[in-house]
């Protein structure tokens, strides 16, 4: 089996809880496999700490299948690593080389605190979500599903948006920390089928509100959320949540 | 032979569920309201019946130990979510899903259960849809279908391979629409670690705050356990990493008996293991057997690359040895036919345990069809495999660059290497028709119970399975019992019960951390997952089992003597909350394999090598063992049998057969 021959220093935010300060710690692992995942680097030298009687790092983590949305390593400056449209769990040592320092710290963002090393809270997406991100159907209350045809384009446009995993990367990266691309993946998702129409105008109004009121910035469109989304969610989400929030005031008799 | 009740209706098979809904007793609007339900896993089953019981008016507490119910790992099912819909006009309906299910389940579920999950199928459909759930459509507007395992109809519906992604935001929204309305009280980042029973009925739990390590007491009239399968209890699975069987176990210690937990499903698709430091293993959806065609090389041994074997040199071994469904087989029977090949020799990889799941055959038709629509006549191979490829791509992109990402190679260019792994969990705690477990007042719904898949689960039925039990089949069932219950009070979580709940919690932390020993969770837990996969995986025999059994009771010994679980108890401490699941996966697994030595037969994932037909299929004993094994716990880690029988009335029972 694969025991692998890289060499790597690692530096590491650890960070005992919300109310003490972090710093990075230096650690050294060696013959790390490049067909390891990121995570699983993580638990060689998780099990290398208990081993030597210290406390492992904590951090999200749950599928490692690059769906969950739970992991979230902010990589050598940026989230998720080097690669492209690709999770923390997803990522492999194989894009590393031997003696590479590789300095690893948590989401960082006034509306994500940090819970203990590279843990975050991201409970204010939930709270964004509560605040609109739903048709208003109870169970029981729904048609046959092919009584609403809806183009393939529009279908497929939506399920784009909906792919969104909710891990906070675009938020992350952000120089504002913006959580524009993930509300307005949810907002879009939902405008553009047939059945979001009814709530389309008030959604927006209580999704964007509740944004603000989380303390997440305002987008100046550098579109680094897009470059770095691990599911490729689009810069035009944002364009469409803008139009719908401004139409909203005009269309919409509800203010919410 | 039953010494069970499973409180079946009365009455013709079609009928039971209809007359059951119109019959059960109602809880009035006032009531409702000051009847509290706690419902425990925030996945399909756990946040559909969270959200719905709010909307009908009812108190809702919902725990996840994730840090927002999306994460919960129904999020991950990639292939789709079955529906007797008939939109294919192919002769699908509620009975052929009823009847494909029980054959599927090799004749070891409940026929009543399994034919109000296809009578409410189509209903989940309908439901999702009216959420936003964008579910993959056809150019004409309307829902599209593929196929998947165990069936000759098209009747699952999917979003690429991200539909438990989808389903679940959709009851996530739900549920995030209740709590915004303060009707659900959500607790993320907290794990149950105990029910409390007052007058033998489920009052409550024992929940760990996560983050801050403190210990709270919940009450609730009723408790629902939504809380997933056990797969982890092998370390390696297509499971989440968080995923456990605590909640289950724990309430099995308090009366719920466990029901047939030897029945686990190995997945036949799925990324092989490439080396020690594996954390766990990664699907491929089983809609890749539509389209994929598995082979391995007629010659033993085979050394050459997967292109340099020519046609006639490769053995598609399920297309020869089940000509009527080809690739398309159940899961067990897929694994168990992967196993066979590579034990024989014929595996392929480093590892030689692999089998190629190959795309070109149907990428080339693919390819023609396109050129034909594109008005190219006689396009060469090149033009076919380009426009072929477009098309594979648009149906599995995600899952392509997924294995792409794992392995570092490229599935467009070479088949894909599979090997089975260990996926669902069909056992589960054991539930009467109303999923009321064997503790009064204590629910369970989706992977986590036992109900519907028999010994074997059809591919996208898990889904179905956990959204019937949330929207559709518990808010009915626990009515029947709520309505007994508008009396009661909201009982104070200072009640000795709760306190002495409370203390065995506390105490089982308090040991984990004071053990102090040399070797981590994760040592002990990849032991034990050794253990299972050898002696308890895709297929099993008495002198294993019995191997099994004292090599698990010696483990568990030498866990609580020797685990170390650095930090205390009131922090965030993810070693101690994997000390904790561990400590019961060790339990489970004894009982596991206790349960699959006391099952002298083969069925569905079951499969014991003393009992195989001629041709090495599973052969199943149904004048001795056509019944649920429900274990029930007996202090000091013993188990005592009690048995549920089946009684098939609607369903002729026979050797199943795919040929």
């Amino acid at each position: 089996m694969s025991t692998g021959n890289m060499n790597l220093t690692l530096k590491v935010w650890r960070q005992k809880n919300n109310k003490t300060a972090g710093a990075l710690v230096d650690y050294k692992l060696a013959e790390i496999s490049p067909d390891m995942s990121f995570l699983e680097m993580f638990d060689v030298l998780n099990e290398q700490l208990i081993n030597k009687g210290e406390e492992p790092v904590v951090f999200d983590h749950d599928c490692r299948e690059g769906i969950c949305g739970m992991c979230s390593m902010f990589i050598n400056g940026r989230p998720h690593g080097p690669k492209d449209l690709v999770t923390t769990c997803q990522l492999h040592m194989r894009s590393f080389k031997d003696g590479d320092t590789i300095v690893v710290e948590p989401w960082r963002a006034a509306a994500f605190p940090v819970v203990k090393d590279l843990t975050v809270d991201r409970s204010a997406f939930d709270r964004v979500i509560a605040a609109g991100g739903f048709i208003s159907v109870n169970t029981g209350n729904a048609q046959d599903a092919n009584n609403l045809p809806i183009p393939k384009m529009q279908a497929d446009a939506a399920f784009e948006a909906a792919a969104c995993i909710g891990c906070g990367a675009c938020v992350a990266t952000c120089k504002n920390a913006s959580a524009m691309l993930f509300v307005s993946a949810k907002i879009s998702q939902l405008a553009l089928l047939p059945q979001g129409q009814p709530e389309r105008y008030r959604r927006v109004q209580s999704m964007v509100a509740q944004m603000d009121a989380e303390g997440f910035g305002n987008c100046t469109n550098t579109g680094a959320c897009e470059a770095e989304c691990p599911k490729g969610i689009s810069l035009e989400n944002i364009a469409r949540m803008n139009r719908d929030f401004a139409s909203a005031k005009f269309i919409s008799e509800e203010t919410v | 032979m039953s010494d069970i009740n499973s409180n079946i209706p009365e009455g013709e098979l079609t009928n039971k569920w209809t007359k059951f809904k119109s019959s059960v007793a109602l809880v009035n609007p006032s009531n409702k309201r000051s009847i509290e339900v706690i419902i425990v896993g925030s996945g399909l089953a756990g946040a559909s019946a969270a959200a719905t019981l709010a909307e009908m008016g009812y108190k809702v507490k919902c725990f996840c130990f994730q840090d927002s119910p999306r994460r919960a790992h129904s999020i991950a099912a990639q292939g789709g979510i079955n529906a007797a819909k008939n939109y294919q006009n192919d002769g699908d309906s509620t009975y052929r899903l009823f009847y494909d299910t029980i054959k599927g389940g090799d004749y070891r579920a409940r026929e009543a259960n399994v034919h109000r999950l296809a009578e409410v199928s189509a209903n989940i459909i309908d439901q999702c849809v009216a959420q936003g759930v964008p579910l993959a459509r056809e150019y004409g507007g309307l829902l599209d279908n593929r196929s998947f395992g165990g069936t000759q109809v098209q009747r699952t519906f999917y979003a690429a391979g991200q539909t438990g992604q989808q389903l679940l935001l959709g009851a996530y929204s739900a549920l995030e629409r209740q709590i915004g309305m303060g009707k659900v009280e959500m607790y993320t980042r907290h794990e149950m670690l105990e029910v409390v029973k007052i007058d033998g009925k489920a009052r409550g739990i024992i929940a760990r705050n996560l983050i801050t390590g403190e210990i709270e007491r919940h009450f609730g009239h009723a408790v629902v356990l939504g809380t997933g399968g056990y797969g982890n209890v092998f370390y390696l699975s297509t499971n989440a990493m968080g995923s456990n069987v605590t909640a289950a176990w724990k309430a099995h210690k308090q009366g719920a008996y466990f029901a047939n937990p030897c029945y686990t499903q190995i997945h036949p698709t799925c990324i092989p293991v490439s080396g020690d430091h594996q954390s766990k293993l990664t699907l491929m959806s089983e809609s890749l057997r539509n389209d994929g065609r598995i082979w391995v090389p007629k010659k033993k041994d085979d050394n050459r690359k997967a292109s340099e074997i020519p046609e006639d040199e490769r053995d598609y071994y399920l297309e020869r040895r089940y000509p009527a469904f080809g690739n398309l087989v159940p899961r067990d029977v897929a694994s168990r036919a992967a196993k066979e090949r590579c034990d024989a020799g014929y595996g392929v990889g480093t590892s030689k345990l692999a089998v190629y799941l190959d795309f070109k055959a149907n990428t080339e038709r693919y390819g023609k069809i396109e050129a034909s629509k594109a008005g190219i006549h006689n396009p060469d191979k090149e033009t076919c495999m380009r426009l072929g490829t477009a098309v594979v791509k648009e149906k599995y992109g995600n899952l392509f660059d997924m294995y792409a990402q794992i392995t570092g190679e490229n599935p467009y260019e070479t088949p894909m290497r599979i090997y089975p792994a260990v996926h669902y969990t069909m056992g589960g705690l054991w539930v009467d028709y109303n999923l009321m477990t064997s503790v009064p007042g204590l629910y369970c719904t989706g992977e986590a119970n036992f109900s519907d898949h028999g010994a074997n689960r059809l591919g996208a039925s898990a889904l179905m399975q956990g959204l019937a039990d949330g929207y559709f089949v518990l808010p009915y069932t626990i009515g029947a019992y709520l309505s007994k219950e508008i009396s009661v009070k909201a009982i104070p979580t200072d009640h000795p019960a709760f306190v002495e709940a409370e203390e065995r919690a506390v105490g089982i932390l308090n040991t984990l951390i004071n053990i102090k020993g040399t070797k981590s969770v994760d040592h002990f837990h990849k032991r034990l997952g050794h253990i299972m996969w050898e002696k308890c995986g895709m297929a099993r025999n008495a002198e294993g089992l019995n191997q099994a059994i004292a090599e698990i009771r010696a483990l568990r010994a030498e866990f609580w003597s020797d685990v170390r679980v650095p930090g205390t108890a009131d922090e965030l401490n993810t070693e101690l909350e994997k000390a904790g699941r561990v400590a019961d996966f060790i339990e489970l697994g004894e009982l596991m394999c206790i349960d699959a030595l006391d099952r002298n037969e083969s069925c569905g994932g079951h499969f014991r090598e003393e009992y195989q037909t001629e041709e090495g299929e599973a052969l199943r004993d149904d004048v001795n063992y056509a019944y649920v094994a429900a274990w029930e716990f007996k202090e000091g880690v013993n188990f005592e049998l009690h048995k549920e029988e089946l009684k098939f009335e609607n369903i002729k029972v026979a050797q199943r057969s795919y040929k």
